[in-house]
């Protein structure tokens, strides 16, 4: 990723959320996105998450230049090689916990009886075995992320991206989900991506990168960041 | 993505939100339904009238004064009236035919404490054989009863039902108009025809009628009946031509009279209520239009709502046709299952109607289909344009979205 720009507005009412943003994120990294809020975290968060294309700059997808791609390729590119995990959850209400989890093997068009085997696999995994028939609002908030992770593993993508996923969660059931996290990257050798605010939960990664009003001004392991 | 999961997913968004489903297909099932219900009304009443206009009678011609551009409803008055004299004239001068002169005259008439106002109809003894109406019981008019418009009557037999209460008819006396009228025959039943009960009437001879009910020599309505099938044109050619003689029209002037075969008659009153049909048909359809403008109002409402599962389905690798197709499969989905409900019930309306009516319940496989398909094709021409906007959506505003 170098020189990203994302810049909203014209004229006087321009914000620069990421301005001149250069960065190289390895295969199997674990890596934390700290800074105070509205600098531009999220944002770079959904241009590597290719959600969002940057305004000016040139972003390298595993040797991929994402700007040559159209939407629909862009999102063959997420459907096959990223997970997302957000702040608020975001599961289908009124859906049961199995069918959420399922949701991206429809699109990929996977067998009835396989998308319901590895989706019951993915529940399993995340410690969710017995809530399969549930529905979001059945289940604490914590159970509600692990349902989200369940959803982004699904498909096994090399890259999990997660934006503030213990935000909405206590200090107990953020560490049960970063636990749950750091296993699975270890099992399967993934790339996590995560955007946090609590060093508690930052420690866990490998390499932190800590933005200020757009740029990228800290890179490196927690012990050198974090006080 | 394959179709299967397609159409599961809009059925579950449809069941998800059964009232607002209902309600969104609750304009099409309407529109179907009046659609289905008007069209079959309107081809029922077309058809009714032929079979009506059938048993009258195929060989028989009606001459009546006036003009006929259009049709036996719009017959100018102002002409003059024919004479028994004219009837007399064809009966002598064309081969082939009966002759049944006729004016008819509302009348109230009484028996008893029962009364009545009845349309009684002069004429002569061919009428019975011309217009298909035999009797039941008693005896035809005597020559000098004809001849001097005795007070003698044949009556139909609601007449007797409701008059007479069982008591034998033949051989009392009503009271028609200010005359006291012998009962000599009842006819037989016929029923309804074009809404009108046939077996509500008296029959008299035509000078009875003119004398004592109307107080005009006046003959409206010549019935003539061609014995032999297939010369009715002829026939009608014959008659055109004596009266044209007989009432002095300049033979550069049109007819002051008109001869109508019921064929003629059949075709005028089948095109008025197929006009109607169109009509009825043409109000239907715009209903079924505002239904389908309801269906995209929803549709954009249920996208405006489901904005961040729109974003959710996008980050998690769902294309722009993914997408459309979700939405458009519901849309078309509501439009079919209210297209299915309204046809169901435009064809129970329709027999309802129709039974209660007295009309011919026919369903028109074509009329069913049509609206049928009107309404999926209303689903997807009003359906696609929400679907797109859904499709269309940034992800990230979309994720954004509260
Ligand atoms: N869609 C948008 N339109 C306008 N401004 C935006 C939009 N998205 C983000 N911003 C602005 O960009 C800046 C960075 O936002 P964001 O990346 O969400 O910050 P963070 O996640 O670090 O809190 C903020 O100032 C925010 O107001
Ligand atoms: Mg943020």
């Amino acid at each position: 990723m170098r020189g990203i720009y994302k810049i909203y507005g014209t004229g006087a009412a321009e914000v620069r959320a990421l301005d001149g943003v250069d960065l190289t994120i390895r295969d199997g990294e674990f890596v934390a996105i700290m800074g105070p809020s509205g600098s531009g975290k999220s944002t770079c968060m959904n241009i590597i998450g290719c959600l969002d294309v940057p305004t000016a700059g040139e972003y390298l997808f595993r040797g991929v230049d994402v700007a040559g791609l159209d939407r629909d390729e862009l999102a063959l590119l997420r459907r096959h090689f990223m997970g997302f995990i957000f702040q608020s959850f975001n599961l289908l209400p009124r859906v049961t916990a199995v069918a959420n989890v399922e949701l991206p093997l429809i699109y990929d068009g996977v067998k009835r009886a396989t998308r319901r085997a590895r989706a019951t696999e993915a529940l399993r995994t995340v410690g969710l075995a017995g809530r399969e028939s549930a529905t979001p609002n059945q289940l604490s908030g914590g159970q509600q992320q692990r349902v989200a992770i369940a959803r982004a593993l699904v498909t096994e993508p090399p890259l999990l991206l997660a934006d503030e996923p213990t935000g909405n969660l206590d200090t107990a059931m953020s560490d049960g989900i970063m636990v749950q996290l750091d296993r699975i990257r270890v099992e399967r050798g993934i790339t996590i991506i995560m955007v946090t605010h609590e060093p508690s939960v930052a420690r866990y990664a490998e390499r932190i990168l800590h933005f200020v009003d757009g740029r990228l001004v800290k890179d490196g392991p927690p012990a050198a960041i974090l006080p | 993505m394959n179709w299967l999961d397609i159409f599961l997913m809009a059925f579950q968004a449809i069941v998800r939100n059964k009232l607002r489903s209902f309600l969104t297909a609750l304009g099409i099932i309407i529109g179907v339904g009046s659609v289905v219900v008007m069209v079959h009304l309107g081809q029922s009443a077309t058809q009714s009238v032929t079979d009506e206009i059938a048993s009258i009678g195929s060989n028989l011609l009606f001459v009546m004064p006036g003009t006929a551009q259009r049709g036996p409803g719009g017959v100018r008055s102002i002409a003059r009236p024919f004479e028994l004299d004219d009837a007399e004239a064809i009966e002598r001068e064309v081969p082939g035919i009966l002759v049944a002169p006729a004016l008819t005259s509302n009348a109230t008439v009484v028996f008893g404490n029962a009364n009545e106002t009845i349309a009684v109809i002069g004429t002569n003894n061919n009428y019975f054989i011309v217009r298909n109406h035999a009797l039941a019981h008693g005896r035809e008019f005597e020559d000098s009863e004809l001849g001097a418009g005795s007070a003698v009557c044949i009556i139909g037999t609601t007449l007797v039902e409701e008059m007479y209460a069982g008591q034998q008819p033949l051989g009392t006396t009503l009271r028609v108009g200010r005359t006291a009228c012998r009962v000599i025959g009842v006819l037989e039943k016929k029923g309804q025809s074009m809404g009108q009960d046939r077996d509500k009437t008296i029959v008299m001879p035509i000078k009875a009628v003119q004398r004592r009910l109307v107080g005009k020599l006046d003959v409206q309505t010549i019935y003539v009946s061609a014995l032999v099938d297939g010369t009715t044109r002829t026939v009608q050619r014959d008659i055109e031509s004596l009266l044209r003689q007989r009432r002095r029209v300049a033979s550069a002037a049109d007819d002051d009279f008109y001869v109508r075969d019921t064929q003629d008659i059949a075709e005028a009153l089948a095109s008025t209520t197929n006009t109607l049909t169109i009509l009825l048909g043409a109000i239907a359809a715009v209903s079924l239009l505002v239904g389908g403008i309801g269906i995209m109002n929803i549709m954009l409402v249920s996208v405006t709502e489901r904005i961040r599962e729109i974003g959710i389905r996008l980050a998690i690798g769902a294309r722009t046709r993914d997408v459309l197709m979700q939405f458009l499969v519901e849309s078309v989905a509501l439009s079919t299952l209210g297209g299915l409900i309204g046809l169901i019930l435009g064809v129970a309306g329709t027999w309802l109607i129709t039974t209660r009516m007295n009309m011919p319940f026919l369903l028109s496989p074509a009329v069913m289909l049509m609206g049928f398909s009107f309404a999926v094709v209303i689903g997807i021409v009003f359906g696609f344009f929400p679907a797109r906007k859904a499709a269309h959506l940034n992800p990230v505003d979309a994720l954004r979205h509260e």
